[in-house]
């Protein structure tokens, strides 16, 4: 066990904690876009910014996300310094995802409500976090997506824009976007997961009882192959109707 | 993206593909470099070669799609025999390096960044390619063509095949 000293308080922690999870765990508030406890952390948004200064007197500001907490370090989450620097990072979002609700209401949070930065994309959203990508890595297994291009044509997509072959409609990448910059809809028997700029279109599976279009063909077939023991009949129903 | 290729035919592109594979020993480390032989096979990165380089090394197409589309050395359309760079760098800038591009560019009839109709030429812009005295400068499949004037581009193109 060591101690940290957080706005002034003192907190016990683990070694190799990160400056966050030891802050969330008592309930001490630093915004964050990129993290997610689903997978590891990556400090791309730099929304997370914090100070700090070690016991051998090294004063920096670091991502709290990714900084590991060391005996007597000592943490500022809203000072000045951060602020000016978390504010400008807001300004940055802001350009880069005018039509992010959720970028513009942390920004506001920050009292910024303007950049004086050029929009990059009108109607973008995403944030380039990486968590779509990351989650369908990490936790899929699937690495379906990645972000290709570099610098201001940087973005996520399948390969070659059409190629959806590993990917088995899953949704997760859908589900961690924090600014909905990944969207999907069910319809007419077709699940449609929309990315910047490329789609991918999966036929959806009817349930025998109530006819309910639930599960993607596609991830029916990888559970199939992956599970050796399932069986085709064990998705004729749907969840609710299973019960 | 802008051109449709034709498809390739994937025993054809294993046997360019295979050697190189070969010769870094399948190790993704090594994938940079693997692209590069690759696109030297090629003179571009096909779509079914880049699949057969993940097939290969057991890798996740998204990789390779993510290196093959973040470094500017690699094209995934095809690109003409010759290659000409004209240096935008800042001491061809004040020497004219704008005027020099607009002529490539309306002799050949194609913009930076394309590659013409017949393949034979693919016209770039690159940064500093630090040999300033030569300004303005071409790089003509990697060879410096210097101290250029307007005069001169005509003659240079035309003697290329
Ligand atoms: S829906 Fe496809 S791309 Fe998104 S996380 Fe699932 S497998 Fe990956």
């Amino acid at each position: 066990m060591i101690t940290v000293n957080i706005n002034g308080k003192d907190y016990s922690a683990e070694k190799d904690e990160t400056v966050l999870a030891v802050a969330k765990r008592n309930f001490i508030y630093i915004p964050t876009f990129c993290h997610n406890e689903a997978v590891a952390d990556y400090g791309s948004c730099r929304i997370c910014m914090v100070e700090i200064w070690t016991k051998k007197g090294k004063n920096k500001l670091v991502t709290a996300c990714l900084f590991p907490v060391e005996d007597g370090l000592k943490v500022e989450t809203n000072n000045e310094r951060v602020l000016f620097i978390r504010k400008n990072i807001a300004e940055l979002l802001l350009a880069k995802c005018p039509a992010s609700a959720e970028v513009a209401e942390i920004a506001a949070q920050l009292g910024v409500y303007e950049t004086k930065y050029r929009i990059e994309k009108d109607g973008n959203k995403c944030i380039l976090c990486a968590l779509c990508t990351r989650v369908c890595d990490e936790v899929v297994g699937r690495k379906a997506i990645s972000l290709v291009n570099r610098g201001i044509n940087r973005e996520v997509a399948i390969p070659f824009y059409d190629n959806a072959a590993a990917c088995i409609a899953c949704g997760s990448c859908v589900y961690i976007c924090p600014t909905n910059a990944i969207t999907m809809t069910d319809k007419d028997g077709i699940r449609t997961i929309t990315m910047p700029n490329c789609e991918m279109k999966f036929a959806l599976r009817k349930c025998n009882s109530c006819g309910r279009e639930w599960i993607p063909e596609k991830q029916v077939k990888y559970f199939l192959s992956s599970a050796p023991g399932l069986t085709i009949e064990e998705f004729d129903l749907c969840q609710s109707c299973r019960k | 993206m802008s051109k449709q290729v034709e498809a390739l035919d994937m025993q054809e592109v294993l046997a360019k593909v295979n050697p190189v594979l070969e010769k870094h020993g399948y190790d993704d480390g090594m994938l940079v470099g693997i692209l590069q032989d690759v696109q030297a096979q090629f003179n571009y990165l096909p779509r079914e070669a880049l699949i057969a380089v993940a097939q290969r090394l057991g890798i996740a197409l998204s990789r390779v799609f993510s290196v093959a589309t973040f470094f500017k050395a690699f094209s995934l359309t095809p690109r003409g025999r010759h290659q000409l760079q004209v240096c935008m760098g800042t001491a061809c800038h004040v020497r004219g390096a704008a005027r020099i591009l607009e002529k490539f560019e309306t002799q050949i009839g194609i913009k930076a960044g394309q590659t013409s109709e017949d393949m034979k030429y693919t016209l770039e812009t690159v940064g500093c390619v630090g040999a300033c005295a030569l300004g303005p400068l071409v790089v003509l499949d990697n060879e410096f063509e210097g101290h250029l004037t307007v005069d001169k581009i005509e003659p240079i193109l035309e003697r290329l095949d």
